[in-house]
């Protein structure tokens, strides 16, 4: 892990082959974004079959709704739905495992996204070497929180998984709260990706993407 | 000196790709052995697909059990999809009330056997109250009354070749389940629903429940189970109406 040169370890002077992102996280990062978009699309094509959301155990039309989306009841397309669906959350659960593991080995959580008090104290940061307080909450957020709470909903609405693990489902209220849980946990993905990319497009959005690809800013 | 190293270099590349192809394929093999490769293991989903099947495989036992609920807890409505069976035979066994109706059980068993009704349900039964959940989204919950599928399956014979028990019903939502499921002790080959007959919506006069398993797999106006080690001989091999139809074989999502 020598050859890592985290952006709160380089040194300050803009050195060229400091390196901005890890390679660890520029590869887990793209490969993450494509699995996710994967999991939006077919979370769509599930969601559009019966897009009522229900709370507790059980849920159908003639019975009594959280939320009813104002989208169309569109049948067939959960067939390659779930297909996509699943294979996605596979590329993303191991992507992610690949991604924690390295992360805690090269202590990137705790050089650059763990919150530090000094941070707040520093009153101009350089933002394009290291992350400020919001970033770095909304990315533990997203790595520590969402994410997690999106397998575990999705676990839950599983008849398989249940059998082994009930209290995955009773913990959340029901099936049907597991799955409007998942759907909740979805959107704020969702927003936090379009912040995401939003604030990367004005920060200079080639700049900052070649940056997650090549790992150098300059 | 650089050719040398560059050609050891291929040469250790080279070898380490068998490795792992034949690693790979000694892999495969004792997945396949121990049931953990679904039928629709092929193709750009053929991945995401083994990882689930093979993984809740792993995970579940038999003594795994899907949730059982209360009395309290039956829904006050119980949607179906679809409506029953038009062909005139099914509608005419209907009319005599099931007298002639018969679930053929045949294929790799050593006794097959046509069951009436009323042998069906002279067979110890189970009654359990679980959730179903439809692949669309919504789901409910209500009692089921059956013989256990494993009790009919010893009765026969099965073969400890068996593969899959292919379920082949009046409609043309035919399903196949894998012998875990098979002899699961809560799949059941149900005739009471809710502490009544089996409602025709819900597939009278019998109908198989797959209890950890979406709806679609718990198919309806049961009319034959046939016992294989093979599901490449029915329909267009894809073991079931729903993998026809673009829905993966296995449910337990």
């Amino acid at each position: 892990m020598s050859t890592l040169v985290h952006a709160s370890a380089a040194p300050r002077a803009g050195v060229a082959w400091a390196v901005r992102h890890a390679a660890f996280v520029r590869i887990t990062h793209w490969i993450h974004a494509a699995a996710f978009a994967g999991l939006v699309v077919s979370g769509g094509a599930i969601l559009i079959a019966h897009p009522w959301l229900y709370w507790g155990e059980t849920g159908a039309v003639e019975a009594p709704s959280l939320v009813d989306l104002p989208i169309p009841f569109l049948l067939g397309h959960s067939g390659w739905g779930r297909y996509l669906h699943f294979q996605s959350a596979w590329i993303c659960v191991l992507t992610g495992l690949v991604y924690v593991a390295a992360g805690i080995a090269t202590r990137h959580f705790e050089r650059e996204l763990a919150p530090r008090r000094a941070a707040a104290v520093v009153p101009v940061i350089d933002d394009e070497r290291e992350y400020n307080p919001t970033q770095r909450i909304a990315y533990l957020g997203v790595v520590f929180v969402l994410l997690p709470l999106a397998i575990a909903t999705g676990l839950a609405m599983s008849p398989a998984i249940a059998s082994v693990y009930p209290m995955l489902v009773t913990t959340f209220g029901g099936q049907q709260s597991a799955r409007t849980l998942h759907f909740g946990v979805a959107v704020a993905l969702v927003l936090f990706t379009i912040v995401h990319i939003t604030m990367v497009a004005r920060a200079g959005f080639v700049r900052r993407t070649r940056a997650m690809i090549t790992g150098r800013l300059d | 000196m650089r050719d040398r190293i560059s050609r050891r270099g291929i040469l250790r590349a080279g070898l380490v790709t068998a490795a792992g192809v034949a690693g790979l394929d000694v892999a495969v093999r004792i997945a396949d052995r121990y049931g953990l490769i679904p039928p629709d293991h092929g193709g750009i989903y053929g991945l995401g697909e083994t990882l689930t099947y093979a993984s809740q495989r792993l995970l579940t036992s038999r003594a795994s059990m899907a949730r059982e609920f209360t009395r309290a807890d039956i829904s006050k409505v119980a949607p179906v999809n679809g409506g029953p069976p038009k062909l005139d035979e099914y509608l005419q066994l209907f009319a005599r009330d099931w007298a002639d109706w018969r679930l053929v059980v045949d294929g790799l068993v050593a006794r097959p056997h046509a069951f009436s009704l009323g042998e069906l349900m002279r067979f110890p039964s189970r009654t359990q109250i679980t959730h179903q959940a439809c692949e669309e989204g919504w789901s409910f919950i209500a009692e089921w009354t059956g013989v256990p599928l494993a009790h009919i399956l010893n009765l026969v014979g099965a073969s400890p070749k068996a593969k899959f028990v292919v379920a082949l019903p009046f409609d043309r939502a035919w399903e196949s389940i894998d012998m875990a499921d098979a002899w699961h002790p809560q799949t059941l080959l149900a005739y009471r629903m809710n502490g009544d007959v089996l409602p025709t919506g819900h597939g009278a006069p019998l109908r198989l429940r797959v209890e950890r398993q979406l709806g679609y797999k718990s198919v309806k106006y049961l009319r034959r189970l046939t016992v294989t080690d093979s599901i490449l001989a029915f329909g267009k091999g894809l073991g079931g109406s729903n993998p026809e139809d673009g829905y993966s074989w296995y449910a337990g999502i």
